[in-house]
């Protein structure tokens, strides 16, 4: 059933598919973010309590949900990468984690810069704000301690175990809305109700957190395709792609 | 439409400070994760172009060597 996947060990392979995809999720995430945005901070109607100050929703709340969705997934990788011993699971840990605190932090200074016209402070230490600044402190610990061995393979289990532990903090950010009391204001979409937003200002909600998706997608991509070839600089597949892409941004020059 | 005019747009209702303050905050920070990639796979080109001056390096001079014996 998995065979499928077994080429995938193969960095080489890895590489062809990520290289076919990139330009597809790229395209997708530039049209799927500019309507959301436009739609969200133009033609959504301004909410009857906070005005349009409601309108940071369009990136705080994508922002926040795929820094644990990029978590999870970089959790996953550290799983495989521990059990099976993939190369190229492990090196998936690097390419997600600066790109997963790119967006907690995101979330954290969107929030703060929302929280002070409606709530008026910009930080207060409550559960949802201090387990998503953890998250931060998660993801600089995964790279950190990716990088802090000599042997990259050491490091890379080390910083999967790291990765693995701190799933636990996923619930916790989701949950604490209904665990503690908070400043924080509850779910808006994700809970087994129906949303607690109207269609005008749903729409674009989930227009932007489909971009959002897709822009992280797009940066690990990137991210990760740098990583196989930084592994396999020595091979002539990963140098044929260097030199092929060097030739043709310097003919760009001219 | 949600604003009747451009300042409308702008202003947000007195809380355009705030709204494109985290829009273009968020903006840069992406705009810094992925040019900070592109440097990196530039980084690599010109380490790749190393890694092959030196094979060829090695390869003269093992001919080199051979065709002198």
């Amino acid at each position: 059933m998995w065979r499928w996947l077994h080429p995938y060990a193969k960095p080489e392979a890895t590489y062809r598919l990520v290289d076919k995809m990139l330009p597809w999720f790229a395209g997708l995430t530039v049209i799927s973010l500019l309507v959301g945005m436009v739609w969200g901070l133009a033609f959504a109607p301004a909410d009857y309590q906070q005005g349009d100050s409601y309108r940071i929703i369009y990136i705080h709340v994508p922002a926040a949900i795929f820094s644990m969705g990029a978590y999870f997934g970089m959790a996953i990788c550290g799983a495989i990468a521990l059990i099976w011993q993939i190369k190229t699971a492990e090196w998936a840990l690097p390419a997600i984690a600066p790109v997963g605190a790119a967006m907690t932090a995101i979330a954290l200074f969107t929030g703060a810069i929302w929280g002070k016209p409606m709530w008026g402070t910009w930080w207060v230490w409550d559960a949802r704000l201090t387990s998503e600044l953890i998250l931060l402190f998660l993801y600089i610990g995964v790279m950190a301690l990716y990088a802090a061995f000599d042997d990259a393979r050491t490091g890379a289990k080390a910083a999967s175990i790291l990765a693995i532990v701190g799933v636990v903090n996923l619930p916790i950010i989701h949950y604490s809305v209904e665990w503690w009391n908070t400043l924080h204001q509850g779910a808006t979409i994700t809970k087994f109700e129906r949303p607690s937003i109207a269609n005008s200002m749903l729409w674009p909600l989930l227009i932007s957190l489909l971009g959002f998706m897709l822009l992280t997608a797009t940066l690990v991509l990137m991210r990760y395709k740098n990583q196989l070839l930084k592994h396999e600089l020595n091979r002539p597949w990963a140098q044929a792609e260097l030199a092929q892409a060097s030739s043709t941004s310097a003919e760009e020059k001219r | 439409m949600a604003f009747d005019s451009f300042s409308e747009f702008v202003h947000m209702g007195g809380y355009g400070l705030y709204v494109w303050s985290s829009f273009f905050l968020t903006f840069l920070v992406i705009a810094g994760v992925a040019l900070e990639t592109s440097v990196q796979r530039r980084r690599l080109q010109k380490e790749s172009l190393k890694v092959q001056r030196r094979k060829q390096r090695l390869a003269r001079r093992t001919q080199q060597a051979s065709a002198e014996e």
